[in-house]
């Protein structure tokens, strides 16, 4: 084959890809919003277009940052819950109301907490992120492990004050501790909204330093890629993604992985410009095709973080003991 | 074309390099020799900016090694590290395209093709071209390897033990490739653990032990069986066959 030849099918193959995907992605959206949708539309509609366009943004955000996150490690395994961001987000959510109380946790105005969440989640995986990286020669694997044990540390928190409160705080606690999806606060669409669409723009900007990145740092520099700063950039990109997830619908720890496996097995090529787009959609698929399936077949029997928790840690188990890592 | 001025390195507690100062000469092949732990490999890397240095200074034609941005190196210094772990899933022909990155920063154009064509001629990769990496042997990961750096197509090239796992065949090609772009008037510098490599294919030496230059200098003055003998702690002979110099070991 010549070189035009390879690239003309190089580029085929995505094209029938992203268009199978985005058709089923619209199809389940309207489904989403239409089926059994007797009576008043539009007050049917107030209801459930929020919950689509937060599991739109959630599944992005979170798809998005894992794969930016994978490509830094050079590992399929990880994914930035490991640096304990969940972790972090629960111990906001039990110090403000260890040190509130519960009546007014829930007293908050909701665009005020979440963008405090945000901001507090964004600086200190920031603040983590950039003292690790100053020392020196990028230590991914000291990186790694701090995360680990700081979320080990954040989690020991929490459940100490847990540990102390009234029955009825720990109950609060409790459901901000699962991921929720169904009742999606809709004021706090927009600024989440405008995190997400500006990170991903960065993203899509950064897609040829991204995939030299992914050949690893010595490559990487030999390429002509400042390799630090470029990893400090994904990193804060990954905190921003993240934390915006969270903060908008709770922590949702296998969800990432979930997405980021099917995206290697289903991309033809592991060029970002194919890989961003992929995730993206592959993410609003899953999470929309589980809310489907949750909602109009088992009623809201069980929550969907159950089933992508599920789902996703036995896709975890398969690859940490069938594949290479 | 590089010039090294006191370089220091320490590792750990370990002193790596020590005092290192040393020229690599324009439009020449310059082998670095010496044994295991010698420093070899550690100074290619403060050289090519992978590993920063203590104290001391690194000249590459004429300017400081700190002036030069990162894309601005990698169009006039390439390297090949010793073990190159590849993170994601490519085929040969992407790697080797992506020797052409400091150029075209990803947009790959006719002209690029071109180079990466040749280059994957150049080291007989024509049928491996669609084959993923990881389905490679040992030898034609090297070649693949080789021929991104050859694609980057640099004034300056660094490469260190480059006939790892290359086969009879192929390592001869390289060396006379090497050459060849060395009369163009690039410049290579090598580690090679061969010495009959060095001594057929190189125009200086740099010979390396304990962190510190032991002996530099064209081949007659280095390749010698006092010098060798003591560079290595062990009996070395060099003798010459048909004009050729050949080390006895």
């Amino acid at each position: 084959m010549t070189p035009s030849e390879i690239r003309l099918e190089a580029a085929s193959r995505p094209v029938c890809l992203f268009v199978t995907l985005t058709l089923a992605t619209l199809i389940a959206s309207a489904v989403y919003l239409f089926q059994g949708a007797n009576g008043n539309l539009a007050f049917i509609l107030a209801f459930r277009l929020p919950t689509l366009l937060g599991l739109l943004l959630t599944a992005a955000a979170i798809g998005v940052s894992t794969l930016l996150f994978q490509t830094l490690s050079g590992n399929r395994i990880l994914t930035p819950s490991l640096m304990g961001f969940d972790s972090l987000y629960i111990l906001i959510q039990t110090s403000v109301v260890f040190f509130l109380g519960s009546s007014h946790y829930v007293a908050l105005p909701a665009s005020a907490k979440f963008l405090a969440e945000l901001s507090i989640m964004t600086v200190l995986a920031l603040a983590l992120f950039s003292t690790l990286l100053k020392r020196g020669q990028a230590d991914f694997s000291r990186l790694l492990l701090t995360g680990i044990i700081v979320g080990v540390l954040f989690r020991s928190l929490s459940g100490f004050m847990a540990r102390v409160l009234s029955p009825n705080d720990y109950a609060v606690i409790q459901s901000a501790s699962f991921a929720r999806f169904g009742n999606i606060d809709e004021s706090l669409l927009g600024y989440a909204g405008i995190a997400v669409a500006v990170s991903l723009w960065l993203t899509w900007r950064l897609r040829r330093k991204l995939d030299v990145m992914a050949l690893g740092r010595d490559l990487a520099i030999g390429l002509g890629v400042d390799h630090d700063k470029g990893a400090f950039q994904i990193l804060a990109l990954t905190a921003i993604l993240v934390a915006t997830a969270t903060a908008l619908v709770g922590p949702v720890v296998f969800l990432g992985l979930l997405i980021s496996s099917l995206v290697y097995s289903l991309a033809p090529d592991h060029r970002h410009a194919t890989l961003i787009p992929l995730t993206i959609l592959t993410g609003t698929l899953v999470l929309l095709g589980g809310q489907l399936v949750l909602e109009r077949l088992l009623n809201m029997q069980i929550t969907i973080s159950i089933v992508i928790e599920l789902l996703g840690g036995l896709l975890f188990l398969y690859l940490l003991l069938m594949k290479r890592p | 074309m590089i010039k090294t001025r006191d370089i220091d390195l320490t590792l750990n507690g370990n002193h790596i390099l020590n005092c290192v100062s040393v020229e690599i000469p324009p439009g020449k092949v310059t082998a670095l020799i010496g044994p295991n732990g010698a420093g070899k490999s550690s100074l290619l890397h403060t050289l090519s900016r992978l590993q920063n240095q203590d104290s001391g200074e690194v000249e590459l034609a004429g300017r400081l090694l700190s002036d030069y941005a990162f894309d601005e190196l990698a169009r006039h210094l390439s390297v090949l590290r010793q073990h190159s772990t590849i993170g994601s899933r490519l085929r040969v022909r992407d790697l080797v395209a992506f020797g052409r990155y400091p150029h075209n920063k990803g947009r790959g154009t006719a002209a690029d093709d071109v180079i990466v064509d040749q280059a994957l001629r150049d080291f007989d990769l024509g049928e491996l071209a669609s084959r993923f990496l990881e389905t490679l042997s040992g030898g034609q990961r090297q070649r693949a390897l080789l021929a991104m750096n050859f694609a980057q197509a640099t004034d300056m090239v660094l490469l260190d033990e480059p006939l790892n796992n290359l086969d009879l065949r192929h390592a001869r090609k390289l060396m006379q490739l090497i050459r060849r772009h060395t009369d163009r008037g690039r410049t290579f510098a090598l580690v090679l653990h061969d010495l009959n490599h060095a001594a057929r294919h190189a125009d200086h030496i740099v010979a390396m032990k304990n962190g510190e230059v032991f002996k530099a200098g064209n081949k007659a003055a280095v390749l010698n069986s006092d010098v060798l003998s003591d560079l290595y702690d062990t009996d070395i002979r060099m003798v010459t066959v048909e004009g050729e110099l050949l080390a006895l070991t």
